[in-house]
């Protein structure tokens, strides 16, 4: 039968390009036992990057949580001069390299460079630093919170808000009452997207941190400079670390995803 | 007999859509599949087209056993509620599809599309897509798209419901012109028992997913087999313990044999016809009278009169079950 | 941001008139917002990018010119796009084939593979890479060894681009009109010409923006293939893992005029995205 044929090759096709290759790593890292694993996660360069990572996806989380409940509010809600242009223009992170994201952020405020330098002389170092790191992730996981928040702002319409001013409710009231609870799972849904993405971002950080061990390495740069140099278990331990976050992601965004037909 | 249906049963999980169905659809005739929403009589259709498989038994088509026949081979046309329309096709790609994949000659294909648009009067929208039509407009082209393949058979499943109230009017007189004319055997669904009287040659009343009557409207409109079929098919009241039509009752100002005391409760003007709301010892019903008839009697709430089966009246009346 | 509801109810000639774009401030409001987005987009995306495209122009056209095709350059992007295009063909057949299958059959743990296609989303691109060459490397437990080839490459590029075309095609075939492709089963079309007539004309648009989406990450992949691959030069190396090179050896110039061209293909891709959308929007 024709269905069977093609659900064979659908799941053989995902069988070894998704499921054996992400198997794999757990069965490789858990080789010799747990043990070896919990030891290659403590080390100081491992915990450092855990939490360096944590700080940097953070700040990106932040910062485009509020930058992108603020504008999927401005591009629903309002009407203005290059509304069109500024919609079409959230999508452009999507499409750039992160290498070249990197290179960008570098260009304007790396220490060559007027901002960099005028930065510099204040305490704030950007490139090379975790400020830098936070800025590259912001630039990457730009669209996803607005993305995700805008179709629900579109869907449940303005009744209910309109509904809240007659009964004299401030316009901050009725965000903080009536629309922030209405998206609220749209709003988890990209904040998770965000986060994983901060939390998994390699290219545009590798350039732009300078990748110094023990001060400027995330888990992904960890694990790429221990492959590097032949220490094949604290590689795979952070890289299973990684892909656990990724299979909780996957949940979680599972179950918040709005269900279609079932 | 052109189609054949004997003990079809279909259910879906728990609920059963048909319980041993066997019906016989004659040839060359136009026939309604009449009932309830729900009923089983789109199942029956669908089970017909090749569009659904029954459970148990068979259906046969001029002859030959096609229970098991996919849609494709069964050489049907089927018109679907809300068209169906090939939506990136224009009108005159979709009335030829059939054709097409039959590998027709071309010229065949464009002598027999411009027929059928003329005959449905669609012509000037040949170029045009489905979007651009109206629902009526869709529809006739989903009945021109089913007979350029000159079907043995034409199903059509609740084809006007999708429609407003005037055009489902005028489509169904439409219909009934076009079978007229082209006389392929036509099965079609409906839930509008005003449609189906006026339209089909023959009526099956399907409810509950069994037949409960089969014959010409007249017959089943007269002759109800049961509770049921009368009530669905036109007004009912109930006196002396049994169903009857309101306007096959007689209202007298003089007592008459057999006519029981009434008392009036109600009268209702509705245009030509006038119903009167009475109440006897045991029932409380209404009669159906002309605005003659009641003038002559004088009838007004409180009135005394009198309500009886007129001798020798034509009467379609069951036992009023439960 | 003012507070009187009598000034938003009437500012815009009443709720009716303006229907579902009521705005929730003033003018003045809006117009804060608005510039408050764009300054945070320009100094984090907007200036940085046009600073790339500045520093590749500075040699002028002819710079930008030679900066652009020296051997190894010109072999980096080749193979990118060369790979990408491959990539998108595959993802093609088979994003379309693993969308029909999620949504039109019934199988144990259906569920469960729908979330996995997210996999690539969620996992490190660095760490895909690991597991790829763990999986198809010199230790390879199945025996297939991809390091060091292009092969490599095009299996990593697989990898990060198979959730687009499947994510694309799945809602378009979750909503099809059923019937269509009944009434043309009654018609007397076999199954295959009923997909190739009548499904596949009405999933052309997805398809599309699905392939749009993977060649633009395709071309733009780093992390996934920097350890399968070994970047060897003229061989392995993509576009962005030799921009990275670049960078490190302080050829500022040659890797924004690099980074320039890879904008503009994924700009004129994604231009010709929503073309193609509009277009297949009016034919709806």
């Amino acid at each position: 039968m024709a269905k069977v044929a093609l659900r064979v090759v659908a799941l053989t096709y995902l069988l070894f390009l998704l499921v054996l290759p992400v198997g794999i790593v757990f069965w490789h890292t858990f080789q010799s036992g747990i043990g070896p694993v919990l030891d290659a996660l403590s080390t100081p360069n491992a915990v450092h990057a855990i939490q360096l990572t944590v700080l940097v996806a953070g700040g990106a989380v932040v910062a485009n949580t509020v930058f992108g409940v603020g504008t999927a509010l401005l591009i629903v809600r309002h009407r203005f001069l290059g509304r069109r242009l500024l919609d079409a223009l959230l999508d452009l992170p999507i499409a750039v390299s992160p290498v070249v994201v990197g290179l960008a952020l570098i260009l304007v405020y790396g220490r060559a460079t007027g901002a960099g330098l005028w930065l510099g002389e204040r305490g704030l170092d950007v490139i090379f630093a975790p400020p830098g790191m936070i800025l590259a992730t912001i630039f990457v996981s730009l669209p996803l919170v607005v993305r995700a928040v805008a179709p629900v702002l579109e869907e449940i319409g303005t009744e209910q808000e309109q509904a809240a001013w007659t009964l004299g409710a401030s316009t901050f009231q009725t965000f903080r009452r009536i629309t922030l609870p209405a998206i609220r799972w749209a709003l988890v849904f990209g904040v998770v997207l965000t986060l994983a993405r901060g939390l998994g971002e390699y290219g545009a950080v590798a350039v732009v941190s300078g990748r110094l061990v023990g001060q400027t390495q995330t888990a992904t740069l960890f694990v790429e400079e221990r492959f590097q140099n032949f220490d094949q278990p604290a590689a795979y331990a952070m890289a299973f670390l990684l892909a656990a976050m990724a299979i909780v992601v996957l949940l979680a965004t599972n179950l918040l995803r709005p269900r279609e037909a079932a | 007999m052109s189609i054949t249906v004997r003990n079809v049963s279909k259910r879906f999980g728990d609920f059963v859509a048909l319980d041993d169905v066997s019906v016989d659809i004659p040839s060359g005739a136009l026939t309604a599949l009449l009932g309830p929403s729900g009923g089983g009589k789109s199942t029956l259709l669908r089970v017909i087209a090749g569009l659904e498989t029954p459970d148990s038994g068979t259906v046969e088509i001029f002859g030959a056993d096609s229970t098991h026949l996919p849609p494709q081979r069964r050489d049907v046309g089927f018109v679907f509620q809300h068209y169906a329309a090939f939506k990136h096709m224009t009108v005159a790609r979709n009335v030829a599809f059939g054709l097409e994949v039959r590998r027709r000659p071309r010229a065949e294909i464009k002598r027999r599309v411009q027929e059928l648009l003329e005959l449905v009067h669609l012509e000037q929208f040949a170029g045009r897509y489905p979007a651009e039509l109206s629902g009526g407009q869709r529809q006739r082209m989903a009945l021109a798209r089913a007979l350029a393949v000159e079907p043995k058979v034409l199903l059509l499943d609740e084809p006007f419901g999708a429609l407003d109230a005037q055009v489902r009017k005028e489509l169904r007189a439409w219909l009934r012109r076009l079978h007229d004319d082209v006389h392929v055997t036509t099965v079609f669904v409906t839930h509008d028992q005003e449609e189906a009287m006026e339209v089909a040659d023959e009526l099956v009343v399907i409810n509950g997913g069994r037949v409960e009557q089969v014959g010409p409207p007249g017959q089943v409109y007269d002759e109800p087999a049961n509770p049921f079929v009368m009530t669905f098919i036109g007004p009912v009241t109930r006196f002396g313990g049994r169903l009857v039509r309101p306007h096959d009752l007689e209202l007298t100002a003089h007592p008459e044999a057999g006519a029981a005391p009434a008392t009036v409760v109600r009268v209702v003007r509705l245009g030509f016809e006038v119903r009167v709301d009475v109440r006897t010892h045991d029932d409380d019903l209404w009669v159906q009278v002309t605005r003659a008839e009641a003038d002559e009697l004088g009838v007004e709430a409180g009135s005394r009169v009198f309500v009886r089966v007129p001798p020798g009246g034509g009467l379609a009346a069951v036992a009023a079950g439960g | 941001m003012t507070s009187a509801t009598t000034d938003q109810i009437g500012a815009y000639g009443g709720p009716a008139a303006a229907g579902r774009r009521r705005t929730l401030g003033s003018r003045a409001g809006t117009g804060l917002g608005v510039g408050m987005a764009t300054l945070y987009l320009s100094l984090i995306v907007f200036i940085p990018l046009g600073a790339v495209v500045l520093r590749a122009g500075e040699g002028g056209l002819t710079g930008f010119w030679r900066a652009v095709t020296t051997p190894e350059t010109a072999a980096a992007l080749t193979l990118t796009v060369g790979a990408s295009l491959i990539v998108v063909a595959v993802d093609v057949v088979m994003g379309t084939l693993i969308a029909w299958v999620l949504v039109r059959d019934r199988f144990p743990g259906q569920r469960v593979v729908d979330t996995l296609i997210d996999m690539p989303f969620a996992l490190p691109t660095i760490v895909a890479g690991l597991v790829l060459l763990t999986l198809y490397g010199p230790a390879s437990p199945v025996g297939i060894d991809l390091a060091y080839r292009q092969a490599g490459v095009v299996v990593a590029l697989l990898f990060v681009t198979l959730p687009f075309v499947v994510r694309t095609v799945q809602p378009v075939l979750l909503e099809l009109d059923r019937e269509m492709e009944q009434a043309a089963a009654s018609l007397g079309a076999s199954p295959v010409t009923v997909f190739r007539r009548i499904v596949l004309p009405n999933l052309y648009p997805a398809i599309t923006a699905g392939a749009a989406l993977s060649f633009a990450r395709a071309i733009s992949e780093f992390g996934s293939t920097v350890l399968i691959s070994g970047n060897l030069p003229f061989k392995t190396e993509v576009a962005a893992v030799h921009i990275f090179g670049q960078i490190q050896s302080d050829n500022i110039q040659g890797a924004a005029a690099e980074s320039t061209v890879l904008l503009v293909v994924a700009l004129l891709v994604l231009v010709g995205l929503d073309l193609v959308q509009r277009w297949a929007a009016r034919r709806g």
